[in-house]
């Protein structure tokens, strides 16, 4: 092997084609474990939607169901409670629900497919805890409409879930994919549908 | 016996030679004082960490974490007291190394030629907060779940990502179990592994240069016939067995705490995380571990939760940058101007401020206090670039001027 005339250009270009097919190389290799970390397939059967019955719930009684780990509430609200929603339209930041945090066929002035039944995940939409239901007037402070309050971070909520203006949060409580049967009283979230 | 056993391994491994370059021949300046103590309490609370960490993966479990934590608390022979040199340990990490920082910004260490040792030792420092916030979640108590929920949330106020980004995260719709167990193999294999060999460079680094001291003079600068610094002084004996001395105080305040506060009032281990974890109730109060919550004070500074993301990132991504900001070519606080020491005074007041703000619950007032200080802490850096206009140090001597 004769050490004169190293043909550098030639060189680089093997250099270069070696580095290219091996980064292309590195890049397939890291497939497998970039996709690992999605939710498994036991994670996603998990996920599946849950029934929910509800003629003995009361009126301002909350109760909590667990949907893919989540937290979502079902309220029954009354007259005086959906006037509380009406009232709040000045305070909440979003108040015809534009943002993408409900089904469609929620996106009205309630949140809801009845607007007697709330349903909503139970998550604050500012870092995810979970609000807690003050739903009497006056209850959380002297102005209060009835609403939910985040302990962690102090953000305010109206009946509907919708988030008041200038506080951490900045997104409508989340409403989540279900169907309502009037007649049985029954409820299934995660399960698309409308009434 | 010996010699022959050393010459017959020093012809296949630099076991003497190594020996002396970093200890027996590596020259120290002779001027140490207080602060220098905390670099090798690191180091061996780093090896409390590693030794104890091990011994509690052998009786942890991540199917049932709750219940093996109590397990090892209860039912193993000594658990405890392994879990509790554990959890201290971790307070006590952040303490030596925010008091090590410390010791950096007043002398100036991170200063030309010391720049890549400082970025090595801030690149420990967030795989640290990595560890910490990791291993958090692992005894799946109230505070581990929330406060993860909280952190990991963090990554789904990023614009269009977000949301996928903390489901891959998780690893489910929600954090769990899943999200549990790949926290645990990086709490116990990946940051470690990666500490070790950040923590190896940083000293690499270090022994290349040379350490700086509290007079800031470079002690290579004068050197006797024989090539040795006029001003320095053989690391091992000298400073071997000054450290011996450090880590003694230091084992009696931190072995107090082990056996008579491991908690620390709430503030090592917080109460709700003697509850197990309860994804459909959060706790009245969520604060981050004391170490974490000057940071959190700056999240909750900014109304927008991913404008509050990006001012803490910034406020980590700052300090990487510090060796560049501070333009002074003066390195130690003993000659620099007034000032500075007012500057600084003002930031390590403003920087514990934000840390009380972390743990408490937000009024109108502490918000104000909390943005007033964030934007200090920024404002610091800022005016370390302008600062050698106006700044009247003081002459720095040829050689270091302690006896």
């Amino acid at each position: 092997m004769s050490n004169q005339g190293v043909n550098k250009g030639r060189r680089n270009l093997l250099i270069g084609a070696t580095s290219a097919v091996g980064a292309v190389g590195v890049i397939g290799a890291a497939v497998p474990f970039v996709r690992s970390w999605a939710p498994s397939a036991k994670a996603q059967s998990a996920g599946a939607p849950v029934e929910q019955e509800y003629s003995k719930l009361e009126v301002g009684q909350q109760i909590t169901v667990e949907w893919r780990g989540k937290p979502v509430w079902i309220i029954r609200r009354d007259q005086k409670m959906l006037g509380s929603i009406s009232n709040s339209e000045e305070k909440v930041a979003d108040p015809n629900s534009e943002a993408d945090q409900q089904p469609a066929y929620c996106k009205n002035e309630f949140r809801s497919i009845e607007p007697e039944i709330f349903v909503a995940v139970g998550l604050c939409t500012h870092l995810g805890c979970s609000p807690t239901l003050y739903a009497e007037a006056g209850s959380l402070e002297n102005d209060w409409l009835g609403g939910f309050y985040c302990p962690c971070h102090g953000s305010k909520f109206d009946l509907a879930g919708r988030v008041y203006a200038g506080v951490p949060a900045n997104a409508n409580l989340e409403v989540p994919p279900y169907t309502i049967d009037t007649a049985s009283k029954v409820i299934v979230v995660g399960e698309d549908g409308g009434a | 016996m010996f010699k022959s056993f050393m010459s017959w391994l020093d012809a296949r491994f630099p076991a003497t030679k190594v020996w002396n370059e970093h200890l027996a021949e590596y020259y120290a300046p002779k001027n140490f004082n207080f602060w220098y103590f905390f670099g090798s309490l690191a180091l061996l609370v780093l090896v409390n960490q590693l030794l104890t960490g091990i011994w509690l993966t052998m009786f942890y479990s991540p199917s049932e974490p709750f219940a093996s934590v109590e397990y090892i608390m209860r039912d193993v022979d000594m658990g405890w007291i392994i879990r509790y040199l554990h959890s201290t340990g971790a307070s006590a990490f952040f303490v030596v190394v925010y008091l090590h920082m410390f010791r950096g910004i007043i002398y100036g260490s991170y200063k030309k030629p010391r720049e890549l040792v400082w970025i090595f030792g801030m690149i420990i420092f967030v795989l640290l907060m990595a560890e910490a916030f990791m291993g958090y979640l692992l005894p799946w108590g109230q505070m581990s779940f929330w406060g993860a929920q909280v952190i990991i949330n963090l990554f789904g106020t990023i614009p269009v990502i977000g949301p996928d980004l903390v489901e891959w995260i998780r690893g489910d719709f929600t954090l769990s179990l899943a999200s549990l167990n790949r926290f645990f193999a990086l709490h116990v294999v990946a940051v470690p592994l990666a500490l070790v060999a950040m923590v190896f460079l940083h000293i690499v680094a270090l022994h290349k240069v040379g350490s700086n001291n509290p007079d800031g003079v470079e002690i290579k600068e004068k050197k006797d016939e024989n090539g040795i610094p006029l001003d320095g002084i053989p690391f091992h004996p000298y400073y071997t067995v000054k450290d011996i001395v450090g880590v003694v105080v230091f084992l009696m305040i931190f072995l107090s705490i082990v056996f008579f506060a491991p908690d620390f009032g709430g503030y090592f281990l917080e109460r709700p995380n003697f509850e197990p974890a309860n994804p459909l109730k959060t706790p009245p109060h969520i604060a981050p571990v004391w170490y974490f919550t000057p940071f959190y004070t700056m999240l909750r500074a900014v109304p927008d939760p991913f404008g509050g993301f990006v001012v803490m990132a910034l406020a980590i991504v700052i300090l990487f940058l510090l060796p560049w900001l501070d333009r002074q070519k003066v390195k130690s606080i003993r000659y620099r101007g007034t000032s500075f020491k007012v500057l600084l005074f003002f930031f390590v007041v403003s920087f514990i401020i934000l840390g009380v703000l972390g743990v408490i619950a937000v009024t109108p007032t502490t918000a104000l206090l909390g943005q007033i200080c964030t934007a200090y802490y920024f404002f610091f850096f800022i005016a370390l670039w302008f600062l050698p206009k106006f700044e009247k140090t003081k002459p720095v001597p040829e050689r270091v001027t302690d006896k």
